[in-house]
């Protein structure tokens, strides 16, 4: 197949036009973050459900959590969506030196925020608030106190998993971006993982709220 | 040798590599029907050993242990292994992009790897089977499946990978069906097949990623033991059935969806005539779809969950009755006046109508609060799902099996050999399963190894019927792979259908149409146009 | 659908508005959370929250210029997540309203009710056999 503007080197034989393969390809991907949301969905219902029983404990362990660790990583990861959002928009006004710098810094921000979560887990284990049977601090009043450490650690390590994946992908991103494959014409992978950075995003906002925030 | 077949997707291009790392929807389809079949028959060996041991009361073949693993693996490989991927991945992929005009699906790659994440999970699932088996009953549910000292993590691993695979399946179909259908394809001139697929694929990505994180939840608790669902940690084994349910619920819509479409497809076909009443046909798919959310909490009514909560599941669990009924009456309809003709994919589509109305039917009894409490766990419910996941989701398959057989493969089975094989099945089925019905209702749990003696006439019919029905099936493998090598080879058209697929040749070329076709005509307008068999 | 070729490109300081508005809404949950509101924390915090996933799914994820059908599957995202949440939860919060259930085990002596709250499933499990 030819390199010609009307054939370009990205659109595959099924598809009529560019136009078709872009839509399809976002569509695709909304469908995939509809997963995400479900996925996710059951830890959310997990967590209503032992917060609903153990209100005064979930309470009372939620002050266990550093709530300035928690804001600062939600600067962080808010200002790594801004970094994807332009970007992309980068890509869309054709600076693409300018994209690779706003994907390059999006990396950075998302280190930072593994980086500090990291400092977090570290300072749990220490005092023994971890998951179920593991659990073996003391300064949580309520019953089974063990529960809101569990949940505590499934949801922010499922979206830990998720950040960690996203930015294997935005490396690559970064990387064909360097040598030039994207351009305003076509720069839809681009798009689609700022999608899923930003459905990241989504989900730690309300994660941050309810872990840290209302217990 | 004839020229179809020589120029089709199956000779074009050569190789096994080409093969294996095809893009093409319809190889990925047949490799797809490859697996599921195997897998079919695995679960089969294993329903069969589980009648032999009931054939008698005590021990016939196999110890109280084993029986637990044997009915657990009947029933995980042929809900995960088969019957979920057995329409959509097998089937829906090679005909789907036929029926809409495309040349492919929306995204081959993500197709392709559909597929190999269907073979990792089923090898972690086979890997299960050889380093201990399950005994957990295939809902795996806690707090025995925490406990038990079996492979249940490896099984779950298993059905965990199978998740990904129906979700990228149904994610392909709904862009699919969304961005590429041929021109003239108006959503209302779509065959219903496409309709089923689609209400298929919405509850495939909405409802099958709750089961993923619910078994990263069980792996989870059995690892580290979290308490999210473990009582004796202060946790809640019937939150784990309501995560459950909420996807294998609506899963049993996954299985019987597409079944309902191709009945629609192969209902008109054989009786020559319009489909009555499509659009109902249509949105009750996606009625269906929605009201699958809805109900789970009908497989809980004796688990302790709240009166309250049973109450509204059970009167919502009625509403499914609502757009099932308004598919078989419109079938019914369809049927009326007809030019009925016999062949094999019609006998098995009325077999579906007959035995997927019993089905329905005692899923009603079923869901009415105060009786299912008494037959909650009985032979009556193994009853009930067996007729409506084989009697409907199965006779469905095989309907589209023997309706597309020709196209896929370009050859022409045995008519009357099929005819005995679909006869056979039929029979046997009802003898295996309406002898169950009466167990039940009479207060034989499911799920026991031993039973009274006053069980044992009809268990013993009941056996005897599953070996009618297996040899039913070997009469069908026997006459489908003679088939494969000495079939007449059909034309374009062996039933005379209007639809797409049947306007190229069979088996297909690679890239399917060599112009997207422009449609004008609705998939079923036997009243205007005269179609003729080729 | 075909129409739209030209993508809508937002200007920078869009971008650089919505994340500023994100910003002073993550500040003011933070700020809310050390008053004390008894149950109303808890829905100033969602209202907040939902808030700023709306910005952020409308402007930084396109949905406001985008195909409206992505717009859809989002919402339908979120709906069957609370549809999931609220049913279940017609069980967990109502439990024992009509009937009184009274716990006890079904058979005393199984080893489930031997083990003490804190103690593993391994080790107990070790213990026997």
């Amino acid at each position: 197949m030819a390199n010609t503007p009307s054939h370009p080197f990205y659109l595959q034989h099924h598809f009529s036009d560019a136009q078709q393969q872009k839509d399809s390809a976002k569509f695709g991907m909304w469908i995939f973050l509809l997963t995400e949301i479900l996925l996710f969905g059951g830890l959310f219902c997990a967590y209503a459900v032992f917060r609903a029983w153990n209100h005064e404990m979930f309470y009372n362990a939620h002050l266990a959590l550093d709530r300035v660790l928690g804001t600062i990583n939600t600067f962080i990861l808010i200002t790594s969506s801004l970094t994807m959002a332009l970007a992309i928009r980068g890509l869309q006004v054709n600076k693409a030196r300018q994209a690779a710098l706003y994907l390059g810094a999006t990396l950075v921000f998302a280190a930072i925020f593994l980086v500090i979560k990291y400092f977090e887990y570290e300072h749990k284990i220490h005092l023994g608030q971890l998951p179920g049977k593991y659990y073996t601090y003391t300064g949580v009043a309520g019953t089974n106190p063990h529960i809101f450490f569990s949940i505590y650690f499934v949801m922010t390590g499922l979206h830990g998993l998720h950040i960690v994946g996203g930015m294997i992908v935005i490396a690559m991103m970064l990387v064909n971006t360097l040598r030039g494959k994207y351009s305003n014409e076509y720069y839809t992978p681009v798009e689609l993982i700022g999608l899923y950075w930003h459905l990241v995003d989504l989900i730690w906002i309300y994660l941050f709220p309810f872990l840290y925030l209302i217990g | 040798m004839n020229a179809a077949l020589e120029q089709s997707y199956l000779k074009n291009p050569k190789g096994l590599t080409s093969w294996l790392f095809t893009r093409d929807h319809k190889r990925i389809g047949l490799m797809y029907l490859y697996a599921i079949m195997f897998f079919f028959f695995l679960g089969g060996v294993f329903a069969l050993l589980i009648r032999l041991e009931l054939l008698s009361p005590g021990k016939t073949i196999m110890s109280a242990d084993q029986y637990n693993q044997a009915f657990t693996l009947h029933g995980a490989i042929m809900i995960f292994l088969f019957i979920i991927p057995a329409i959509p991945a097998a089937l829906g992929n090679f005909i789907l992009p036929l029926l809409i005009g495309a040349r492919d699906v929306a995204f081959p790659k993500l197709n392709l790897a559909s597929f190999y994440i269907y073979v990792a999970g089923a090898l972690f699932a086979i890997y299960s089977i050889i380093t201990g088996a399950v005994d957990t009953g295939w809902t795996f549910y806690t707090p025995y499946s925490t406990e038990s000292t079996t492979s249940v993590i490896s099984m779950t691993f298993a059905v965990f990978i199978l998740g990904f695979s129906s979700i990228f399946t149904g994610l392909n179909f709904i862009v699919t069906i969304h961005k590429l259908r041929a021109p003239g394809l108006t959503w209302f001139k779509q065959p219903l097949f496409v309709w089923g697929l689609y209400a298929t694929a919405i509850i495939q990505v909405l409802a099958t990623p709750v089961l993923s994180i619910t078994l990263v939840l069980l792996i989870l608790e059995r690892v580290f033991g979290i308490g999210i669902f473990d009582p004796a940690m202060g946790g809640d084994p019937v939150l784990y059935q309501h995560f459950f349910w909420f996807y294998s619920h609506p899963a049993v819509y996954i299985m019987i969806l597409p079944g309902m479409g191709i009945i629609s497809e192969t209902i008109t076909v054989f009786s020559r005539k319009k489909i009555f009443g499509y659009n109902a046909i249509a949105f009750s798919s996606l009625a269906i779809a929605f009201v699958s959310f809805l109900v789970w909490g009908h497989h809980m009514f004796t688990s302790g969950q709240s009166e309250i909560a049973a109450m509204i599941f059970s009167f919502l669990t009625f509403l499914v009755g609502i757009p099932s009924g308004i598919k078989t009456f419109n079938w019914l309809a369809t049927l009326y006046k007809g030019q009925i003709s016999f062949e094999a994919p019609m006998i098995y589509t009325l077999s579906f109508l007959f035995l997927f109305t019993i089905g329905g039917l005692t899923g009603i009894f079923l869901g009415a609060l105060a009786l299912n409490v008494h037959l909650h766990d009985t032979y009556f419910v193994v009853a009930h799902f067996h007729y409506v996941m084989m009697g409907g989701t199965v006779m469905a398959f095989l309907a589209g099996l023997h309706y597309w057989w020709p196209k896929i493969f370009g050859r022409l089975y045995n008519e009357t050999a099929a005819k005995i094989g679909a006869i056979l099945v039929f029979v046997g089925f009802n003898m295996t399963f309406f002898s169950q019905f009466i167990l039940g209702s009479q207060g034989m749990p499911r799920r026991y190894y031993n039973y009274l003696d006053q069980f044992q006439p009809l268990h013993a019919f009941s056996s005897f019927g599953s070996f009618v029905l297996g040899i039913g099936f070997f009469v069908m493998l026997v006459y489908l792979v003679h088939s494969l090598f000495k079939g007449k080879t059909p034309g374009y058209n062996p039933w005379g259908g209007l639809t797409l697929e049947w306007t190229v040749p069979s088996p297909p070329p690679p890239h399917n149409f060599d112009k997207i076709p422009e449609i004008t005509h609705g998939p079923y307008d036997y009243d205007k146009i005269l179609v003729k068999r080729n | 659908m075909s129409e739209q070729h030209k993508e809508h490109i937002l200007p920078i300081k869009a971008y650089l508005g919505v994340a500023g508005a994100l910003f002073i809404l993550t500040m003011v949950t933070v700020a809310v959370s050390y008053i004390n509101l008894g149950g109303w924390n808890a829905v100033v915090a969602v209202s907040i929250a939902s808030f700023k996933v709306s910005l952020v799914a409308l402007f930084f994820m396109h949905l406001k210029y985008d195909n409206k059908i992505n717009l859809f599957i989002f919402l339908i995202g979120i709906s069957f997540v609370t549809l999931f949440i609220i049913f279940t939860m017609f069980d967990t919060l109502r439990r024992a309203d009509i009937y009184e259930i009274k716990a006890k085990p079904i058979k005393e002596k199984a080893h489930i009710y031997e083990r003490a709250p804190d103690d593993s499933t391994q080790q107990s499990d070790a213990a026997q056999h």
